[in-house]
C-alpha cells in the first residue's frame, strides 16, 4: 500500500492546520420580498431555516467520516437592502434580528448579507440599510454586514465612502469589536464564502454551496523543503501544495452539495490565516526570505505567493470563485501581530500589499481619535486600488475607542487581537466632503 | 465502505493483534497493510473494507475510539476517498 501519500495527508491535517475554513450556503431571498415587512421577515426566516436545516449536520458528518476539520458553517443571503426595499420599513434592524434568529436556530457560526450595493448610487433600501448597520451589529452577534462602494465598471461613490467612515466611527463608539462584522468593498464578489463580506449575489442560483479552504501552514512547511533554492522552485512548490489543498476543498464541496441536494458553486482558493502558531501567511513570506513581513520585498513575495496559489488551485477544482488569494488580516495572523508590535509593518506597507493580494486593509485597529474622514480616506484609497487594478479590495478597520498606538484590541478566538496602528495625522476632510462620484476608469470601457 | 486506519504509538508487543482483533470483531476485512518504526514510534496503516448494511461508519469510528482510549495508541479512521481526492489526479 502507498503509505507516503496517506501519511502526508494526515500530517497536513494534524500538524499543519489544513482545514476547510468554511462551508457557506448561499440563499436567494428574492422570493421573500413583500410590501409588508413583518411578512417578508417571516418568509426570510422560513426560507433560511428550511434551506439550511441540514447544513451543520452534514458538515459534522463529513468531518467525522473523512477526518477533515470543517471550522465554520455559514450562510450568505441576498443583500437585505434589495429585499427590504419593497417594505415600508424605515429601519432595517428587524431584518438583522431575523437573520440572527435563523442563524441561532440552525447553529451556524455567522450569517452574511446585511448588505448594500451602492457603487453607482443609492436606491431607497440602501440608505435605510446603511443607517441601520450600527444598531444591527450592536444587537446581534452572528450577523455580518458589507457595503460595496466602488467597482471597476462603475467608479467610486464618494458620498458612500464618506458615509461609511462615519458609520464605522458610530459602531466603534458603542463597541469597537462590532466593527469586525462590517466590510466596505470595491468590486465585491457574488460568491464569496468568507465573512464578514459574504453575500449571495443577485445573479446566483436560488441556493448554492461555496467552500473556502485554508492552509497557510501547509504552504509554509512545503517551502521549508526548498530553502536556498531559486524563486522559480518556490513558485512551483507553492503551486503543487495549493493543488492538493484545493483538491480537498473540491472534494468536501462536492460531497456537501450532494448530501444537501444543493448545487455546488465554487471553491475559494484563499490562504486564510488564524492566530494559531504555524497558521500564518506572514510566516510564508518570511520563509520565502524576508527577515520580517513588512521588509522591502514583502509586496513582491506576496505577489508571487498569491499568483502561485491561484495557478495551483485553478486546475484542482471545477469552478474557482470568491476572493481566491492570500488574506492578510492583521489580528488573525500571529506573525503579522508580532511584526506590527515590533514596528516592522505599518498601514502604508499593508496598503501596498493589498494591491497584489486578495481583499485589503483587514482587521486593522487604528487609534480611537482617528477621524471619520481619515477612515473614509483609507476606504477611498483601497477602493481606488481595486477599481484601477480590476480586483476586489476591502476595508475592515477598528477604531479603538479610548485607545492609542501601543494599546491592543482583543477580539477573541479565531479573530485574535490587534495592536493599534498609527495613521497619518494629515486630514483628507475637504476631499471627502466634496462628495459625488469618482468616474469609472478608462479601461472599464471594454465593449 | 473503504477506510484507512492509521495507528501510531510507542512500540509494544501485540499492537497488530489488538487492532486486527478489533477489526475482525467488527467484520472489517483488512485488504492491505503496512507498518514501520519511526523513532521508536510504531506506525501502521490498514486499508479496511466492510459491508455498509452491517456496520455504519459512525459505529466503526466509535469502536476505534474505544480501542484508542484503552490502548493509549493514536488511532485514526478516515474514509479512503479523501486520500484519493487529494493525492491522485
Amino acid at each position: 500500500m502507498e503509505s507516503r501519500p496517506i501519511l502526508e495527508t494526515i500530517q497536513m491535517i494534524a500538524e499543519e492546520n489544513l482545514d476547510i475554513r468554511t462551508i457557506t450556503m448561499g440563499i436567494s431571498l428574492f422570493d421573500c420580498i413583500d410590501s409588508d415587512g413583518e411578512r417578508a421577515r417571516q418568509k426570510i426566516y422560513d426560507k433560511i431555516t428550511h434551506s439550511a436545516r441540514d447544513l451543520v449536520k452534514v458538515a459534522d458528518q463529513i468531518q467525522a467520516e473523512y477526518g477533515i476539520p470543517i471550522i465554520n458553517k455559514r450562510i450568505a443571503v441576498t443583500p437585505i437592502a434589495l429585499i427590504a426595499a419593497a417594505s415600508g420599513d424605515t429601519n432595517y434592524v428587524a431584518y438583522a434580528l431575523t437573520m440572527e434568529k435563523a442563524a441561532r436556530e440552525l447553529g451556524v457560526d455567522l450569517i452574511g448579507g446585511f448588505s448594500a450595493l451602492v457603487q453607482k448610487g443609492y436606491q431607497t433600501g440602501d440608505r435605510k440599510l446603511i443607517a441601520s448597520i450600527p444598531q444591527a451589529l450592536a444587537e446581534t452577534s452572528r450577523v455580518c454586514s458589507s457595503v460595496n462602494v466602488g467597482s471597476t465598471r462603475a467608479g467610486i461613490n464618494l458620498d458612500a465612502v464618506g458615509e461609511m467612515g462615519r458609520i464605522i466611527k458610530q459602531i466603534a463608539a458603542d463597541d469597537p469589536v462590532n466593527c469586525m462584522s462590517l466590510v466596505v468593498f470595491a468590486n465585491a464578489v457574488d460568491d464569496n464564502p468568507f465573512m464578514a463580506g459574504a453575500f449571495h449575489g443577485v445573479g446566483e442560483a436560488d441556493r448554492v454551496i461555496n467552500v473556502g479552504i485554508s492552509g497557510p501552514g501547509v504552504v509554509k512547511r512545503a517551502l521549508e523543503e526548498v530553502r536556498g533554492r531559486s524563486i522559480d522552485v518556490v513558485s512551483e512548490q507553492i503551486k503543487k501544495t495549493a493543488f492538493k489543498v484545493t483538491r480537498m476543498g473540491q472534494f468536501v464541496g462536492t460531497i456537501a452539495a450532494q448530501r444537501l441536494k444543493v448545487p455546488f458553486g465554487i471553491v475559494d482558493l484563499s490562504l486564510a490565516p488564524t492566530p494559531n502558531e504555524g497558521d500564518s501567511v506572514a510566516e510564508i513570506l518570511e520563509e520565502i526570505g524576508l527577515e520580517s513581513v513588512g521588509a522591502p520585498g514583502t509586496t513582491a513575495a506576496l505577489a508571487l505567493l498569491n499568483d502561485a496559489v491561484k495557478k495551483g488551485g485553478v486546475m484542482a477544482c471545477e469552478h474557482v470563485g470568491g476572493l481566491s488569494g492570500a488574506f492578510i488580516p492583521v489580528s488573525e495572523d500571529a506573525e503579522m501581530i508580532r511584526a506590527v508590535s515590533a514596528g516592522r509593518l505599518n498601514v502604508e506597507k499593508l496598503e501596498a500589499m493589498t494591491a497584489v493580494c486578495s481583499v485589503g486593509l483587514d482587521m486593522i485597529a487604528v487609534p480611537g481619535k482617528t477621524s471619520a474622514e481619515s477612515i473614509s480616506g483609507m476606504i477611498a484609497d483601497e477602493a481606488a486600488i481595486g477599481m484601477i487594478n480590476n480586483k476586489t479590495t476591502a476595508v475592515r478597520v477598528i477604531p479603538a475607542t479610548g485607545q492609542d498606538v501601543g494599546d491592543e484590541v482583543e477580539f477573541g478566538g479565531l479573530f485574535g487581537r490587534a495592536p493599534v496602528m498609527r495613521v497619518n495625522a494629515a486630514q483628507p476632510q475637504a476631499f471627502i466632503h466634496r462628495g459625488g462620484h469618482i468616474p469609472a476608469p478608462i479601461h472599464s470601457f471594454k465593449n | 465502505m473503504k477506510a484507512i486506519i492509521t495507528v501510531v504509538g510507542q512500540d509494544q508487543v501485540g499492537i497488530v493483534a489488538r487492532v486486527a482483533n478489533e477489526l475482525a470483531k467488527l467484520n472489517v476485512n483488512i485488504v492491505d497493510m503496512s507498518q514501520t518504526l519511526m523513532d521508536h514510534n510504531f506506525t501502521m496503516m490498514l486499508s479496511g473494507e466492510w459491508d455498509d448494511q452491517q456496520l455504519s461508519f459512525a459505529d466503526a469510528k466509535t469502536a476505534m475510539e474505544r480501542l484508542e482510549t484503552a490502548s493509549g495508541l493514536t488511532i485514526r479512521i478516515q474514509r479512503q476517498a479523501v486520500f484519493d481526492a487529494i493525492q491522485k489526479l
